[in-house]
């Protein structure tokens, strides 16, 4: 691992980014559109506060997991990973450098999200914002090592594309958003326990609720990085130098 | 026997399996310091297997491979070699330039290399073209440029001719030959055995065997032909009346 290979392939990455314009509009923009529709659909700021939160919890998952899992199936599929493995570049300056390049995107992904939600849409947040930020922030990067996994399950875009719903759907369905956790069946519920968005959308709703999260949402916060970095270990494990 | 010093590779008994199905059936060969040594055959014969295995990207079922003294995949090889995939591995959203900077940077290169090796290619023009609006003959020259970044040693090509212009094709042959003339080894691929005449040694290939090693001359002398289609053809038939 090299601190100058990870910056240079977070910048890179960057660079393809912004040679890109139209998904970089479309990856800062849907999430608060989203918002603002469902703003205007529920029409009550009240059950508009329950939601909020967990959009502002899916989207960057969402939205990074999308563009990792096709950037990698990409880098895979035209023989640039295969010069890269040629070259001096370890495993997780690839990694870390799409996490960290797609980190920043989803920056500003949830700082536009949140700034429309809390003035224009008056989302009451009582606490202070930064444990919200963190939570999203954190999504964002589960959503890219997730995404860095599941390209390696993926043979072209169509394939990897299926893959989210397949990762994503299960998630918010025993998320607890709209049957809460505990009132499920007990398969469900422990299926439930192991789903990483299970507590990224649970610590959102502390955040977003109590004024002073304290060790639960802590607790969820490390379960959410943990995922995170065990998700991105095991994408490591599938990039390999030789390949058969 | 050529002594350690003046061979880039040493191959004994490499076999290769692809898809449940053996794909290079024991290779044993030697690619001299220096030199441009061609790799040729017909296409499906191998070449690229071939080359993967002496980057380091391609898993091996048996043999061994000593690239530049060392074993083929080693953490130490890998500034020293260059390698150019047949289908250019560059990418398509970033200029040429900005490709050229990433691997510079990957490879700790020197900060002018990526101009130096754009002119070298003859690609300077095209510098700030991204990558996706590139003719074809210009993205090949823009991987075999990504391959020069950091002066390697050893320059694994896979068909950096294939699809270009006569011209074109003369001009890369005499860069192939100026690197050689400064003391780098390339290996370079074709299907096109009109390519062999301007290689100093080859290696002839078909079916995952070798059919022949040996210098343009000795194979048309071998052969007793001036044409090294011919030779290849009689090579062929040769092998298969034994």
């Amino acid at each position: 691992m090299s601190l100058v290979i990870t910056l240079a392939t977070a910048r890179r990455i960057l660079t393809q980014l912004r040679h890109d314009r139209r998904t970089v509009a479309l990856m800062v923009l849907v999430p608060t559109l989203v918002m603002i529709l469902l703003y205007y659909v529920i029409d009550d700021e009240r059950t508009f506060g329950r939601f909020a939160p967990v959009l502002l919890c899916v989207f960057p998952f969402l939205v990074m997991f999308l563009v990792t899992s096709i950037a990698t199936l990409r880098e895979r599929t035209s023989g640039t990973l295969e010069r890269l493995m040629a070259m001096p570049l370890g495993r997780l300056d690839l990694l870390l450098g799409y996490g960290l390049a797609f980190g920043l995107a989803a920056c500003a992904q949830v700082a536009l999200a949140l700034a429309v939600s809390l003035t224009w849409l008056g989302l009451d947040v009582p606490g202070p914002l930064w444990p919200l930020v963190l939570v999203a922030l954190l999504d964002a990067l589960l959503g890219t090592a997730l995404g860095l996994l599941c390209s390696a399950f993926a043979r072209t875009e169509f394939q990897a594309v299926q893959l989210m719903p397949v990762v994503m759907i299960p998630q918010v369905l025993l998320g607890g958003i709209l049957v809460p956790r505990a009132r499920m069946t007990p398969v469900l519920e422990w299926v439930s326990d192991v789903l990483p968005m299970s507590y990224a959308i649970e610590a959102m709703a502390r955040a977003c609720a109590d004024p002073d999260p304290g060790g639960e949402f802590w607790r969820d916060v490390a379960l959410v990085a943990g995922s995170a970095v065990l998700a991105l270990l095991l994408g490591a494990a599938t990039l390999r130098r030789r390949t058969p | 026997m050529m002594n350690f010093a003046d061979t880039a590779v040493a191959v004994r008994g490499l076999r290769v399996s692809r898809g449940g199905a053996e794909v290079l059936h024991g290779l044993t060969f030697e690619v001299p310091r220096g030199q441009v040594t061609g790799l040729l055959g017909p296409s499906g014969c191998g070449k690229t297997t071939l080359m993967r295995a002496l980057v380091g990207v391609q898993v091996v079922s048996g043999g061994e491979v000593t690239v530049l003294g060392e074993p083929a995949g080693s953490a130490g090889l890998r500034r020293r070699i260059g390698y150019s995939t047949q289908s250019p591995a560059v990418y398509r959203d970033l200029t040429v330039l900005e490709n050229l900077r990433y691997f510079a940077a990957v490879l700790g290169a020197p900060k002018d290399d990526p101009e130096r090796v754009l002119t070298e290619v003859g690609l300077a023009d095209a510098a700030h073209q991204l990558g996706a609006t590139l003719s074809g003959g210009q993205l090949n020259r823009a991987g075999l440029a990504v391959a020069m970044l950091g002066r390697p040693e050893l320059l694994v090509l896979d068909e950096p001719t294939v699809g270009l212009d006569p011209v074109l094709r003369q001009e890369l042959w005499a860069l192939f030959h100026r690197l050689a003339g400064r003391g780098a080894t390339l290996l370079v691929s074709s299907h096109v055995m009109d390519e062999a005449a301007r290689c100093e040694r080859l290696i002839v290939l078909r079916q995952g065997e070798i059919l022949a090693d040996d210098t343009p001359d000795g194979l048309r002398e071998a052969t007793r032909t001036s044409d090294l289609e011919e030779a290849f053809l009689r090579l062929v038939a040769e092998r298969a009346a034994a």
